[in-house]
């Protein structure tokens, strides 16, 4: 028979912690990377989308070839690349630097910039579809009116295709703290760990996983209703968003 | 710099990589097919007009979707064995990771495929089912025989796409140490010394299946419309 027992996340750790404080840090960890991916892949993702649709055929090619192979390795070997493989790989100077940074340090910048990239990727090929879901004759008119592309993309396009892929654009936000999860793999002590741990650490399997889930979900909601937010600030009165 | 050396790819390697991709794959064609068909019940249990079963059904799909896979396989590696070997009676010296491996893919997966299935009978024009209904055919057979034919078409690349997903995703049963494609690459350059190249071989041979298959998928996604375009074309007279 199994002895529940909730008091154990009050009871300390023997490093003078509670583990309600380790389910803590953990949700802090997964936060902030999930943040500072999601700002990375934003930035990143929206300029290979509009690179995937310019003109100009060498750009566009290689803009599609940095979203394929993206797309197509799991974010878990990316992950082990980014950690195992890319310090070897760096000028010796900047890959000594890299592996004499504090582990967690070290973690944490490989599971972030993986995370980015590999969010960047979704995110440039819903802002292509954006761009392109507009038909070229918003990109034609701007351009009659005499705005360079640059202007045309800044003032025309961009502005209507961020509010159109403003749904999916939602769920991939949602989407980053849940492949957050992926950096325990490499020993990041993040939500997911953090449960692993208090499995090992306290024997009460079910507390900790019924904990750790619930962390999720109200992470999910809290992610949902700052996107909620956004599209409620952007609606622009009299445009039709795609649902 | 560092220097490359991929002799480690050779007869003794080779061998045990296919061992591992051959477990890849099977936990990939059992998730997708398990995960369909709890799947398609999931689907058609939303739409009941039994109201607790809908509702038990869209906490299903949305638990699974909100939480991420790894904490879902550590889940069934850590509680769901101890359980099972309580349960049945089972030593502890039988290894049932895989079996839980198996279990853990299929229910998550089941949860994606639900609302792909749900979005592919929902592309079928309410027409389709009026009109089967309208001949004298009671509402299973019309759906069995009229509207997931054309729903099954519609939704083809979609599965296609979910597919690869999963098939990147087996990667993650590494947190079981289980003997993957993705696992024995890594055990093999860490063992070897040769981490480096494992791995980027391993992410080489991912590209070379996810990209084909997803080639494959964008041109079912344009011969498939065929079922929508009669709807449509029907639609315009």
């Amino acid at each position: 028979m199994y002895h529940w027992h909730w008091g154990i996340f009050l009871s300390p750790t023997g490093t003078g912690e509670t583990y309600l404080g380790w389910l803590f840090s953990g949700l802090g960890l997964t936060v902030a990377l999930g943040l500072v991916a999601w700002l990375l892949a934003l930035v990143l993702g929206a300029a290979v989308g509009i690179a995937r649709t310019v003109p100009n055929r060498v750009v566009r090619a290689l803009a599609g070839a940095y979203v394929e192979v993206l797309r197509n390795v799991p974010l878990m070997v990316q992950l082990f690349t980014a950690y195992f493989v890319v310090p070897e790989l760096l000028p010796p100077e900047l890959g000594d630097a890299v592996k004499r940074m504090n582990p967690v340090a070290q973690q944490f910048l490989a599971a972030a910039l993986c995370l980015g990239l590999y969010t960047s990727a979704r995110i440039a090929e819903q802002v292509r579809s954006g761009i392109e879901s507009l038909a070229g004759h918003q990109r034609s008119s701007a351009l009659a009116l005499g705005l360079t592309l640059p202007q045309a993309y800044r003032h025309v396009l961009l502005p209507l295709a961020f509010r159109i892929i403003l749904p999916p654009l939602s769920s991939e936000f949602m989407t980053v703290f849940k492949n957050s999860a992926v950096a325990s793999m490499i020993g990041l002590l993040e939500l997911a760990a953090q449960g692993r741990q208090l499995v090992d650490y306290t024997s009460q399997p079910y507390e900790a996983f019924i904990a750790v889930t619930a962390l999720y979900l109200a992470l999910n909601l809290s992610a949902l209703r700052v996107m909620r937010f956004v599209e409620a600030k952007t609606r622009v009165p009299g445009f039709a968003t795609a649902k | 710099m560092y220097r490359f050396d991929f002799s480690i790819l050779g007869g003794s390697t080779i061998p045990v990589l296919a061992d591992g991709m051959l477990v890849t794959l099977e936990i990939t064609a059992t998730a997708l097919a398990a995960g369909m068909l709890i799947g398609a019940a999931l689907a058609i249990l939303r739409g009941s007009r039994w109201r607790a079963a809908a509702w038990l059904a869209a906490a299903y799909v949305n638990l699974f979707r909100s939480v991420p896979l790894v904490m879902v396989l550590l889940w069934f590696f850590l509680v769901v064995p101890q359980l099972l070997q309580s349960a049945l009676g089972l030593s502890p010296s039988v290894d049932v990771r895989m079996a839980s491996a198996l279990v853990a893919y299929s229910l998550f997966e089941a949860a994606y495929f639900s609302e792909i299935i749900r979005a592919g009978i929902a592309s079928v024009p309410e027409g389709q089912m009026d009109a089967a209904r309208a001949l004298g055919m009671p509402r299973l057979l019309a759906m069995r025989l009229i509207v997931l034919p054309q729903a099954l078409r519609n939704m083809a690349p979609m599965v296609l796409t979910q597919a690869i997903v999963l098939f990147q995703d087996t990667a993650l049963v590494y947190v079981s140490a289980l003997a993957d494609f993705f696992g024995q690459a890594y055990g093999i350059g860490e063992r070897s010394g040769r981490l480096v190249e494992m791995l980027l071989f391993a992410g080489a041979v991912y590209f070379a299946i996810s990209f084909s298959l997803s080639l494959a998928a964008r041109r079912l996604g344009q011969a498939s419309p065929a079922v929508r375009g009669t709807a449509s074309a029907a639609a315009r007279g």
